[in-house]
């Protein structure tokens, strides 16, 4: 399989947004999240505002205990906010209720989770087609299999979760998280639990997918090299963001993490 | 290994309860049944203990078949009394003149069955009591004009002191004015039955002649052997005239029946207690294995730490006997309470059980214990020989892996084994038409089912496949996901279904066979052409006077009232009834077929009509002359009080007609006329009449028949449906009745399927919250559930009702050795019913379940805070 051009560069496919390169998919405002009161109160975010950019690769990098889950799960509309705004799109998350915040998910975002992406039960295709069915909807056949091919899970799709590997089941979570188009897909430590040449080819396939479909992508990881194949890496320390990098390189981001540990030992 | 026994008991509450409950509803079932049957004993007991109290012998009367106005005497007489009192040793002579008396309520319906409305006379003593029937209200009947009704018996019938009563003995209404009531231990009476008193005199002539008695109470001095007393007082007595029973032998006689009757009643509760274990054993059995499924690692952590194979399987088989303990002891205390409420129940069917304190026996409380906990250790044996195969590495391995499920090939060759077997000598028992076939058919059904059960996972799958296809279409989302989790354990789907299949093929086989047994009835009614609207018959024939049937004609709305009189004969060679009708009228109550002659013929006086099957008995023809002679006796006439035929012995009459066989006239027939002359006496006139209503008028028509007969309380009138239910036994009380018992078998398969959802959600916690989180809705995933939960009810359901079809097609072979007219048919109705209940039933399990699965936060259930 090439890595070098996973996606026909002139994708047959609509790319919405393509007149304003600069159009925000997501956007956090003076975000905050408390969990607790009084002796035990915690606050994970501590008003963190940040845009996700449409058709970019954002990484969250961070200590553990720094917020950057809770950012994540909060703009996924997966978490309440305590205070401030989390916006996908024009839609303000504050102000949907559970079944309005089901329906964005369902329809709108994309999730790529550690492990236990996939249902047991069904088989590969059945669990890139699980969003469209819940939202009642035909998938666009036409992309799947582009999708599908692209992943290189042409051979797979009648497995069981329990019959591929784990890179394959991961890709299987991608091409599902991509199959329903969503306006962004959140990925959390998508590599956690991969090998190396695994994780690499994953984090390919989510990279070029940015440029090709236009799709936005946001990355939870701790792992500087995973990291590394953003286009930007934001880092979280104390539930406030604390730095920004354009283009990292592996050595730049471990470079700030380690600026970051020696800055919180001195603390 | 004891305390982390004792710990898994009581982590989980809800779960323990939810199990627990299958035991309790068994132990309780058991417990009750024991309870109620000491109970109901022991309360027979009292009454007749009751009853003979103070009675060293009873002398009774032998009286023939005695016609109204016959002036007889007995030979129990005031003489005879006096000599019997002063022999050696005896106390008292009570005597009495007994009989029945049919009282007529204030709405003109006769009160109580015909064996238990009794009529006596009431002895008052110096003192104007009498202290057997001892005064509630009023004084003692002490003229002809005056009764005295048993209290419970004056209250139903709505009568107050100083009202007139209607009531018949043998013959027309009399009525008497009410001047008190008494109590009475008589049994018949305190289970359900009438008594009313006359003065000694008035009850003398009602029932046993002027001046004699129907039966003497002896009592006997301190020390006296009764059964001595008793020879001594038999040979005093005149020869075949009266008999003499000791006290103790009378005791003793109702002593046994009434062990007998205690003992089948609960004999037949603890068949449905067995039942209600055997599916509770089920859910306990399949509540461990998700249990130790869902422990594996826990299990190898022990086994790594050195726990022995042993002491895993020990711990398990431990923390069943506590559960079953707990159960048991709960299930003794639901037990309490069935025992109370089994009275009310069976005596709303129509038995007539006697009040009684709850008798506790501490042995119920053993058995109650002994069975609830072994039960509970044998379901969970093999779960616990599973748990210890559990490898001690499973608790190393970082991934939670799903133990690979186990080949289903063994099973489906065993379940092949005993279904084939059972299927096969079904088949053979269907070729059966006698009752020998009955212990085969028992062996055969369990086997059907053992192997119905075994078989149940391979059969869920292209079951559930099946109807899974139906729901994608209609949730496209929901309905596939709670498909594949059902396909996903076939084991644990099949055990949860396997309690409600048991349970449905009871009850779909005992309804087949009801539904039979009535088509069969409907079908016979149809082809013997019993065609009239209602039945006017009386007791003992008394009641119906000569000219009754042309009273019940003139009742507007009345079509045809044609009088049946049958007396017993010869016909050529051997006993048959010869029936004497209006034969113009006859083919309007009865389809009458003639094969050759016609009804016409037989109008003329001297001539006769019979039947197919006598005539080819006979080998008669229409237009021979035919010999007939009167018994003059009761015999032939089958289910019909015969007139005693007078007049000539014999008769030669010309056979006008040959019909095909007709329940109404089941041999031979004649006009009333020409039978006149050989029924005599003019209360026997009519055994039953048949009317037939205009149409269209036949709805409530039985209270106008009744009051153009004066409003006899002896007279009985029956409609086609009362004619319908006495001809199919009391199937459908049965059927009622065992619904309500085998509705507890389904209250602890319900229990299975929550317990079962319950733990299935709580396993995929982690998927659910995945699933919420990629979008979806709460309402969905409760859809899942719930659609699970009705899959594997509806499955259960279909295999019970499939399964109890095919017992009772061929087990109903059986049934029609001894029920004729039994026709197989299926009650698609009712099937159609069951189905529906079982849907409802998957629905209501799945509330609780659905609800926990609904509530589950994505992030939390995904376990990533």
């Amino acid at each position: 399989m090439s890595r070098s051009a996973p996606f026909p560069t002139s994708a047959p496919f609509p790319t919405s947004g393509a007149a304003a390169p600069v159009a925000v998919a997501a956007r956090a405002t003076e975000l905050s999240k408390v969990y607790g009161q009084g002796e035990t109160r915690v606050v994970a975010l501590d008003a963190v505002s940040v845009e996700f950019r449409r058709a970019e690769f954002t990484a969250i990098m961070g200590p553990s205990g720094s917020g950057k889950s809770t950012l994540m799960h909060c703009m996924a509309g997966l978490d309440s906010l305590s205070s401030g705004s989390a916006r996908i799109g024009d839609v303000e998350l504050a102000s949907l209720n559970d079944r309005e915040l089901t329906r964005l998910r369902r329809g709108r975002v994309g999730f790529v989770f550690q492990a236990f992406n996939l249902l047991p039960t069904l088989n590969a295709i059945e669990n890139i087609t699980l969003p469209m069915d819940i939202a009642g909807r035909r998938p666009d056949q036409a992309w799947l299999d582009q999708i599908v091919a692209t992943m290189g899970l042409s051979a797979r799709l009648t497995h069981r979760p329990s019959q591929l590997s784990g890179g394959q089941q991961q890709r299987v979570a991608v091409a599902r998280a991509l199959a329903s188009q969503p306006e962004i897909i959140f990925a959390d430590e998508p590599t956690g639990n991969l090998d190396s040449r695994s994780g690499a080819e994953l984090l390919g396939f989510l990279q070029e997918s940015v440029p090709a479909l236009r799709q936005t992508v946001v990355m939870v990881t701790h792992d500087p090299v995973a990291a590394s194949y953003a286009d930007r890496v934001i880092f979280l320390a104390d539930g406030r963001i604390v730095d920004e990098l354009r283009g990292p390189s592996a050595d730049a981001v471990l470079d700030r993490m380690k600026a970051f540990d020696s800055k919180g030992r001195t603390n | 290994m004891l305390r982390t026994a004792l710990r898994n008991v009581f982590a989980h509450k809800a779960r323990l309860v939810m199990t627990a409950l299958a035991i309790i509803l068994g132990t309780a079932f058991v417990s009750g049944t024991l309870i109620f049957g000491d109970t109901a004993g022991n309360a027979y007991r009292n009454v007749s203990a009751k009853n003979y109290r103070g009675v060293a012998v009873l002398v009774t009367a032998n009286e023939g078949i005695r016609a109204p106005g016959d002036q007889h005497r007995t030979a129990l007489d005031e003489r005879l009394a006096d000599k019997i009192r002063a022999l050696p040793g005896v106390a008292s002579v009570r005597p009495s003149a007994t009989g029945y008396a049919t009282i007529a309520d204030k709405k003109q319906r006769p009160m109580g069955e015909e064996w238990q409305s009794l009529g006596a006379d009431f002895t008052p003593g110096k003192d104007g009591k009498d202290s057997r029937y001892p005064l509630t209200s009023g004084r003692g009947p002490a003229a002809a004009d005056e009764i005295a009704l048993s209290t419970k018996a004056a209250a139903d019938g709505g009568y107050r002191l100083g009202d007139r009563v209607r009531f018949a003995i043998d013959g027309p209404v009399l009525t008497k004015k009410l001047v008190g009531t008494v109590d009475t231990t008589d049994p018949r009476v305190t289970s359900g039955g009438t008594l009313a008193l006359f003065d000694t005199a008035t009850a003398q002539r009602l029932y046993s002649g002027a001046g004699s008695f129907s039966e003497f109470s002896v009592g006997a001095r301190p020390g006296v052997d009764d059964v001595e007393l008793t020879e001594r007082i038999q040979r005093m007595l005149p020869e075949e005239k009266a008999s003499a029973q000791s006290g103790s032998e009378l005791a003793r006689i109702q002593a046994d029946e009434i062990t007998m009757s205690t003992r089948s009643l609960t004999k037949s509760l603890m068949v449905f207690a067995g039942i209600a274990l055997f599916v509770g054993a089920f859910i306990v059995a399949n509540t461990f294995t998700m249990l130790i499924s869902q422990r594996r690692r826990e299990i190898a952590l022990l086994r790594a730490v050195g726990a022995s194979r042993r002491q895993v399987v020990r711990s398990t088989l431990v923390e069943a006997a506590v559960l079953g303990l707990l159960a048991s002891v709960a299930g003794f205390v639901l037990g309490l309470g069935v025992a109370l409420g089994l009275r009310p129940l069976l005596n709303s069917t129509g038995a007539h059980l006697p009040d009684g304190p709850l008798i506790v026996e501490p042995a119920s409380f053993g058995y109650a214990l002994v069975i609830g906990v072994v039960v509970t250790v044998l379901s969970a044996w093999l779960p616990a020989r599973r748990a210890a195969r559990v490898a001690p590495v499973e608790a190393l391995s970082e991934i939670d892996q799903a133990p690979a499920q186990r080949s289903l090939v063994v099973r489906g060759v065993i379940g092949a084994v005993l279904g084939g077997a059972g299927v096969a000598t079904m088949f053979y028992v269907a070729t059966k038409t006698s009752s020998e076939g009955i212990n085969a058919g028992m062996a055969g059904s369990a086997l059907v089912l053992a192997g119905a059960a075994v078989l149940a996972p391979l059969l869920s799958r292209p079951l559930v496949t099946f109807a899974g296809k139906g729901l994608a279409r209609m949730f496209p989302a929901s309905g596939r996901l709670a498909t594949r989790n059902a396909l996903r354990n076939p084991r644990r789907t099949a055990a949860t279904a396997s309690a409600l299949m048991i349970g449905l093929t009871l009850i779909t086989g005992l309804t087949v066979l009801g539904h039979s047994a009535t088509l069969g009835v409907d079908k016979m009614m149809e082809r013997q052409g019993l065609t009239a609207d209602y039945q006017v018959s009386s007791e003992g024939g008394w009641g119906l006077g000569k000219d009754a049937a042309g009273r019940l004609s003139a009742v507007p709305g009345v079509a045809a009232a044609v009088p049946l009189r049958t007396v017993g004969v010869d016909l050529g060679s051997d006993a048959g009834g010869l029936t004497g009708t209006d034969v113009s009228n006859l083919g309007k109550v009865a389809g009458l077929r003639f094969t050759s002659g016609s009804a016409e013929a037989v109008r003329a006086k001297n001539t006769i009509a019979v039947s197919e099957k006598t005539a080819g008995e006979r080998g008669l023809r229409t237009g021979q002359r035919l010999k007939v002679t009167y018994n003059g006796d009761e015999s032939g006439a089958e289910d019909e009080k015969p007139g005693r035929a007078k007049g000539p012995k014999t008769a030669t009459y010309t056979i006008g007609g040959i019909y095909t066989d007709n329940e109404v006239v089941p041999k031979a027939f004649v006009s009333l006329a020409t039978i006149a002359s050989h029924v005599n006496q003019p209360s026997l006139a009519n055994e039953r009449i048949l009317v037939k209503a205009e149409p269209g008028k036949a709805s409530g028509l039985a209270d106008k028949l009744r009051s153009a007969l004066g409003s006899n309380p002896l007279v009985k009138v029956k409609d086609q449906s009362v004619l319908r239910a006495e001809r199919s036994g009391s199937i459908g009380d049965i059927l009622n009745m065992t619904y309500g018992l085998l509705g507890m078998a389904l209250v602890i398969a319900v229990v299975g399927v929550v317990n079962t959802l319950a733990m299935s959600v709580f396993e995929r916690t982690r998927e659910i919250g995945m699933l919420r989180a990629i979008g979806l809705a709460r309402r969905d995933v409760k859809r899942m559930v719930r659609l699970e939960s009705v899959m594997i009810c509806v499955f259960g359901a279909v295999l019970g009702i499939v399964v109890g079809g095919f017992l009772a097609w061929s087990g109903g072979h059986l049934v029609k050795s001894s029920f004729p007219a039994y026709e197989f048919g299926l009650p698609w109705p009712r099937i159609g019913l069951f189905l529906l209940i079982a849907l409802v039933v998957g629905v209501l399990a799945a509330v609780w379940p659905a609800r926990r699965a609904g509530r589950l936060s994505p992030l939390e259930s995904m376990g990533v805070q």
